[in-house]
């Protein structure tokens, strides 16, 4: 073990490679939850009904199930893989060292720009949002949404730029009462405290499948919804006071809390609203929790749902904010962009020029780009990722088997877990061309132009020394 | 003008101040420290301090 003082003021804690600052190690396993249930509990709130207009409440419910066993690989998956290369970048850091450059930096690129077209998404929502309040309080006048999209970006950027440890304990007060607000809701409408309000049987009465089982294969795509962004726990892992404990922990519990919060809303919202009003995300029911609490006819709901709206939205763009830039900020290190995101600020402790370089991107796409392509563009980025999983875990359990090297946690049942992740992404991948197979194609286009300008250009400059940083011995069969 | 009118001009103020505070630390920081030092941050510090791994004979 190389010897380093530890508490050294000095030299941060660290010291055998030279940094003189560093990100701060403070976060807990509820910060972990908090940014990867914040990033995602947006999608329970608004966005996941999509998957009811392609197929019908019951194909919504298998969609969300299986969505459900998708992300619990992913989930397993990045649990192993991060709570072993505990480094900033998540996903591109494990590409680096059980992949490739290459691989690395598409993933680092999926990273990106998965999170900033939410944080984008997000932004839009939120100035929505205050516009409704604004047309439900009497203003006269159509609401201008800008300054409050800017207002969203800004502050979250800000409060991101200050530090880390307030950004995800915003987070986690904001994230915990918009899911108890959806527990509350269930209790409240389903019977066990007071009168119930579904009406199940009568609702789903000869409209049970629609449009047969493609429209349940068309709902994948909007079934990814109820959890997109789970993954994007694992980049605290350079944060966290304890990679092996609270990454696990935190993104476990994160994906436990993500399937009871799905099911409860399709369970809620299936119940009271008819499957053609639900099923229209855009001119039917836009975010069909509040839409389920207006009709309950409780006032006490309404305010509660109104808020857990507005917080998931929040929670959702604040997350995304600490991700991308993380994952810029470690491709800005290693030298696979320009060397000078890679800075840290001295005080704070942040990637701060990554989190405002982001910002005019965030702000670009949320004022002049439309909403269902920059939502499609984050989720056929985030697939991508996905489907990079499979095969970054089988490497790594090839090059480094069991005992080899020491693991914060070990996922059950190998290859089981990747090999339906990888399955489950050829059907959403379908599901995706079904209905944007357009977008798709041309994202694989973008990617493949930049990996050429990657391998061709850019590799030149990677400080290639710096590829491999985990003190492991060498992979099996090198 | 109503509430909401007001409020959109306080969200343009709040942004601009956010915007600026952030813009003002930057330029700040990057003219007391030197580069060397801003940009020091290696990865994999903790695991090269704190762990030891050892093959299975």
């Amino acid at each position: 073990m190389t010897q380093v003082d530890i508490t050294s003021p000095t030299m941060d804690g660290m010291g055998p490679h030279g940094t003189k600052v560093g990100l701060l190690r403070v976060l807990g396993p509820a910060h972990v939850w908090a940014l990867g249930v914040g990033i995602v509990l947006v999608g329970e709130y608004m966005g996941w009904n999509f998957a009811v207009g392609k197929g019908g409440a019951y194909a919504a419910l298998i969609a969300c199930w299986f969505a459900g066993i998708l992300y619990t690989c992913v989930a397993m998956i990045d649990s192993e893989v991060t709570s072993t290369v505990a480094s900033a970048g998540g996903q591109y850091t494990q590409a680096k060292h059980i992949i490739g450059p290459l691989m690395a930096f598409n993933v680092g690129l999926y990273l990106v720009f998965a999170y900033t077209m939410l944080e984008a998404a997000n932004a839009i929502t939120a100035g929505y949002l205050f516009s409704v309040v604004a047309t439900m309080s009497g203003h006269a006048d159509a609401l201008d949404q800008r300054p409050f999209i800017i207002l969203v970006i800004m502050f979250l950027a800000w409060l991101n730029y200050r530090g880390v440890l307030a950004t995800l304990t915003f987070n986690l007060v904001i994230t915990a009462i918009a899911f108890l607000a959806i527990i509350v809701l269930f209790l409240s409408t389903s019977g066990i405290l007071g009168g119930g309000i579904m009406e199940h049987a009568a609702l789903f009465e000869g409209h049970e499948l629609p449009y047969g089982w493609i429209g349940v294969l068309a709902a994948m795509h909007f079934g990814l919804w109820y959890y997109l962004g789970i993954e994007g726990t694992t980049q605290a892992a350079e944060e966290v006071r304890s990679p092996a404990r609270a990454l696990p922990f935190g993104t476990l519990a994160g994906i436990m809390t993500l399937l009871i919060a799905a099911t409860l809303t399709w369970y809620v919202c299936s119940g009271v609203l008819p499957w053609e009003f639900l099923g229209d995300g855009v001119n039917g029911s836009v975010a069909p929790l509040f839409d389920t609490a207006r009709l309950s006819g409780s006032t006490a709901l309404v305010w509660l749902l109104g808020f857990g709206t507005l917080f998931a939205t929040l929670a959702s763009a604040n997350g995304c904010i600490n991700d991308a830039s993380r994952a810029w900020f470690a491709m800005g290190r290693d030298k696979y962009l320009p060397g000078w995101f890679g800075a840290v600020h001295p005080r704070y402790r942040t990637p701060y020029r990554s989190i405002v370089f982001l910002v005019p991107i965030a702000l670009i796409f949320a004022l002049g780009a439309p909403l269902d392509q920059v939502i499609t563009f984050s989720i056929l980025s985030g697939l991508l990722g996905y489907t990079f999983m499979p095969l970054n875990i089988i490497l790594f359990r090839r090059k480094w088997p069991l005992n080899s090297i020491k693991r914060g946690y070990e996922h059950p049942f190998h290859p089981l877990p990747a090999i339906t992740l990888l399955t489950l992404c050829g059907v959403t991948f379908f599901a995706v061309f079904l209905g944007y197979g357009t977008q798709l194609v041309a994202m694989v286009g973008f990617y493949i132009v930049v990996s050429l300008w990657f391998h061709f250009w850019r590799y030149r400059f990677v400080n290639r020394g710096a590829q491999f940083t985990m003190p492991w011995p060498k992979p099996q069969g090198y | 003008m109503d509430l909401w009118n007001w409020l959109e001009y306080g969200a343009w103020a709040l942004s601009a101040l956010f915007g600026l505070h952030m813009l003002v630390d930057w330029l700040k920081t990057d003219s007391t420290y030197s580069e060397d030092v801003l940009t020091s941050s290696r990865e994999g510090e903790l695991e090269a301090m704190a762990e030891e791994h050892k093959v299975k004979s």
